[in-house]
């Protein structure tokens, strides 16, 4: 296995707050892997460092073995397209119906300008999500369920290699939590997609990630196979893990 | 904003952002504070202020560096001429025509012991065309667009929708701000002009219809004194205005502080910034073009 993305050392601060600690992660190609920690320990930021629209202090990121620290804007953008993000609240565009959402990137990140071809795009990325009748609908009338699937559509649309989740079941009931957890895996499966996770749903980031990553005060403290890291000895992962799967048997 | 609360043996003590103070602790007799100078509060207010103004300048010069950058959306440009332009018709025509009619009935009840109440059509049409028109126009949009605009950006920026544009390299200063801008430009000057035509349609109303004056007459007087330069001078006013009131709003928007309350606080920000602005900008454009325009 390639590591598509490699973060080496990377360190980033706000004011006096570090919230990146020289972090060093392999994201493998085509695999599943979760981010994993305690609220406000810089997952998010390592998101925005990730994909160049946050420059770290200190440190690199490599995307396929090119330094998107060094590039230039226009070079950045073209590594960008590569990239799609599934926000935590899906940050749909309210001022725009479903299909609009989706058509978005497809008219401003690929400047596809037949209607046709991207009412095409749109209604296939609809039926991919199992919401196939909702295009003329507007984000309001979604439940949370469905407007973090159109998130994920809206993400897809591009066709990206590498699909970042920012909490994708936070919020939702434990169904809707699975039906969630089951796409992030469709995604990975059906489309080959590289996907990156950062989820405090502890017990589905180690069921279905290949790789675990876990983040406390700005830095990696354990990181691996899930049944390694399960096995970590540091006692912030034990309390983490041991809550979340004692919750579980509740 | 509340930066820091200390309850110390029952009293209360609460600091406010850019204040410095001391705090010595001492175990038997609680915390001793000690409040910095005037000076230093000044100081500190001084650098807030001029950061803020730093940051400003910085967006100001993004705005006109997006302003020429390819791909230029004119279905945003025109969307936001409709909102700005199309839609405010009813309320500056419904504004401009009750000024009209107003100062029409004040000029007339000042000018008839004079028996020269004949000029109220030339002292309309100036006042209107060099002033009232651009500033009462741009009052009005700034209570009707120029709160939206920060409230809608504020709202796009709290729910993430700001920075899902950017992670599809969607610059939202090009998106968002620039057709804005663009729009305000373009429909500020030309809803000043149907402002100029109801207004002083307001007072040959109220002129020839209420207080019987000749309407020939009451006209002829009006265009002898108005020159093109008044009806010039109020559009360029009102072009700087729109540029002015897009900017400062946007600006609140895309800064504004998380959660409902953040977002009230840069629509309100935006709404008593542009409006001071604007009546600065005013005063500052009237003196020059006094002094070369007319």
């Amino acid at each position: 296995m390639s590591a598509i993305i490699r973060l080496e050392q990377l360190s980033k601060s706000f004011d006096s707050l570090d919230v990146l600690r020289g972090i060093s992660l392999d994201f493998e190609s085509k695999e599943i892997t979760s981010i994993i920690g305690q609220s406000g320990t810089g997952k998010s930021v390592l998101f925005k460092c990730m994909i160049g629209i946050m420059a770290p202090d200190e440190g690199r990121v490599f995307y396929k073995g090119k330094d998107l620290v060094e590039m230039s804007e226009e070079e950045k953008e073209l590594v960008q397209r590569n990239f799609g993000y599934a926000f935590q609240d899906a940050a749909l565009f309210d001022s725009m119906s479903v299909a609009e959402n989706i058509a978005f990137p497809l008219r401003e990140v690929l400047g596809i300008r037949n209607r046709r071809e991207i009412r095409q795009r749109v209604r296939e990325m609809l039926e991919w999500i199992e919401l196939p009748d909702i295009g003329d609908k507007n984000p309001s009338e979604l439940s949370g369920g469905m407007r973090k699937r159109v998130g994920v559509a809206r993400a897809l649309a591009i066709k990206p290699e590498i699909l970042l989740f920012d909490e994708p079941t936070s919020g939702l009931d434990p169904v809707l939590g699975q039906t969630i957890n089951d796409l992030v895996v469709r995604v990975n499966r059906e489309l080959e997609l590289t996907c990156i996770l950062i989820t405090h749903d502890i017990p589905a980031a180690f069921r279905i990630s290949d790789k675990v990553a876990f983040l406390h005060q700005g830095e990696v403290i354990a990181q691996g196979p899930p049944r390694e890291v399960i096995r970590s000895e540091h006692d912030m992962v034990r309390q983490f893990v041991e809550n979340s799967f004692s919750s579980q048997e509740v | 904003m509340i930066c820091c609360r200390i309850v110390n043996r029952g009293q209360r003590h609460v600091w406010n952002h850019a204040q410095i103070v001391v705090i010595l602790w001492n175990d038997k007799t609680g915390v001793r504070l000690i409040k910095p100078s005037k000076s230093v509060v000044a100081r500190n207010f001084a650098i807030e202020k001029l950061e803020q103004t730093g940051r400003f300048v910085l967006f100001l010069g993004q705005v006109v560096r997006y302003t020429f950058k390819r791909p230029v959306r004119v279905r945003l440009y025109l969307e936001q001429m409709e909102k700005i332009g199309v839609d405010s018709v009813p309320i500056i025509t419904l504004s401009s025509l009750a000024i009209g009619m107003i100062f029409a009935l004040q000029m007339i009840s000042f000018l008839q012991p004079f028996r020269a109440e004949i000029a109220t059509g030339s002292a309309v049409a100036l006042s209107m065309s060099r002033e009232f028109a651009p500033v009462v126009t741009t009052l009005m949009l700034i209570a009707k667009n120029g709160s939206a605009m920060a409230a809608e950006l504020g709202t796009m920026k709290v729910t993430e929708q700001l920075d899902a544009m950017e992670t599809m390299s969607v610059e939202p200063i090009h998106y968002l701000v620039v057709p804005r801008v663009i729009a305000s430009l373009v429909m500020f000057p030309m809803l000043t002009l149907l402002a100029n035509v109801v207004g002083v349609l307001g007072a040959f109303l109220i002129a020839t219809g209420a207080y019987e004056l000749e309407a020939a007459t009451y006209l002829a007087q009006m265009f002898r004194d108005l020159q093109p330069t008044d009806v010039y001078s109020g559009l360029i006013k009102a072009a700087v205005m729109g540029v002015i009131v897009s900017t400062i709003c946007t600006y609140h928007g895309l800064h504004s502080l998380s959660g409902a309350r953040g977002v009230g606080e840069s629509s309100t920000h935006a709404v008593v910034a542009s409006s001071v602005s604007i009546l600065i900008a005013d005063y500052l454009m009237a003196t020059v073009m006094m002094a070369v325009m007319y």
